[in-house]
């Protein structure tokens, strides 16, 4: 039940804020201050997700690993492989680790 | 002026083509949602009714990312909001290079997103930024969401997604996201900082607060950024002063 919850209210705000986007005047949200915002928070939750989703494991920090495969992504990334590319080489080099015992 | 218009136009072919380009592309990654969300332990329904009714990959991500390390619905969605809070921005752009009938609006909606407005925004004039919008999000919604019922039927087929690495398709989903974000001093100062909170405050508070008080380094940066410019002006007025 919690997760339907979870999935509505995602659901309706991701939604709400596409549609506002299209039907507000652009001169209301156009601040300067406000734009550079919407720039920067995406930068701000993207790098703590990817740290989180790497590093934690519950409240516990932890090195596994899902951290060579992240550096496998950043590797591809440097090298300008494509967006899928990218995370198969997460996904291979995280299952290769793990099944040399890492 | 019309026929200026027209000789700027690109072939509707080449549109076409770029759009699928990028329709495709990211729209097959939907397999990694779907795997992901389903290895997180969402229902093959949740996990469609995801890609059909959010439809904004970092998003549905960092939701399934949440639930799965057991936190709460609010602060989980919380999280997904502010991602989705960008496609605003992108919806005020799109609504001047687009122009559409007030009635078309709330179906165009769900598709304003960071590929959608990447092709639209690439197009010379109004013409092909329609066709590149409609082509881009239509191939990619219905690929998006066809990948992620295959990526959830197939985490179950699989069993332990952990051994085939798929856990890992989350993160460098966000990371192939980021990557392009990081280009000045402000915003690589931002992601540290991020980083920095999201993993410290990880053992200490509840489950997805760490990642919205991480959030906080975007205004803090503004706030230094704004106080420094403030800074050398004040200096620069104090110098001057002193040579007197």
């Amino acid at each position: 039940m919690n997760t339907w919850i979870a999935i509505g209210v995602t659901a309706l705000g991701c939604y709400a804020v596409k549609l506002a986007g299209l039907l507000v005047p652009a001169h209301t949200v156009e601040r300067p201050y406000v734009r550079r915002l919407a720039a920067l928070l995406p930068v701000a939750l993207l790098a703590a997700l990817t740290a989180q989703q790497t590093f934690a494991d519950g409240h516990a920090l932890v090195l596994d690993a899902r951290a060579a495969g992240l550096g496998a992504a950043a590797v591809a990334l440097v090298l300008r492989a494509p967006f899928l590319l990218v995370v198969a080489a997460a996904v291979v080099v995280t299952a290769g680790v793990r099944a040399v015992g890492g | 002026m019309d026929q200026t218009a027209e000789g700027a136009d690109k072939p509707d072919s080449a549109v076409v083509r770029d759009a699928l380009g990028v329709g495709v592309a990211v729209g097959l990654s939907g397999f990694a949602f779907g795997v992901t969300s389903a290895g997180s332990g969402l229902g093959l329904l949740q996990t469609c009714a995801l890609s059909l009714l959010v439809f904004t990959g970092a998003s549905q991500f960092a939701l399934v990312g949440a639930l799965a390390a057991g936190g709460n619905p609010f602060t989980a969605a919380a999280g997904a909001f502010f991602l989705g809070v960008r496609n605003a921005f992108y919806g005020l752009r799109l609504s001047q290079l687009l122009a559409l009938p007030r009635a078309l609006r709330p179906f165009a909606a769900q598709w304003v997103i960071d590929e959608t407005t990447a092709v639209t925004l690439a197009q010379p004039t109004r013409r092909p930024a329609r066709l590149g919008f409609t082509v881009t999000g239509l191939s990619l919604y219905l690929l998006w969401n066809l990948t992620t019922l295959l990526g959830a039927l197939g985490a179950r087929a699989i069993g332990d997604t952990r051994a085939w690495g798929l856990d890992a398709a989350g993160p460098a989903v966000f990371l192939a996201l980021l990557a392009p974000m990081l280009k000045t001093v402000t915003e690589r100062a931002v992601a540290a900082l991020a980083v920095l909170l999201g993993l410290g405050l990880l053992p200490v508070l509840p489950v997805g607060v760490p990642v919205l008080v991480a959030a906080l380094a975007a205004p803090l940066a503004l706030f230094v950024e704004g106080r420094r410019r403030d800074g050398t002006r004040q200096e620069e007025q104090a110098g001057s002063e002193e040579d007197r």
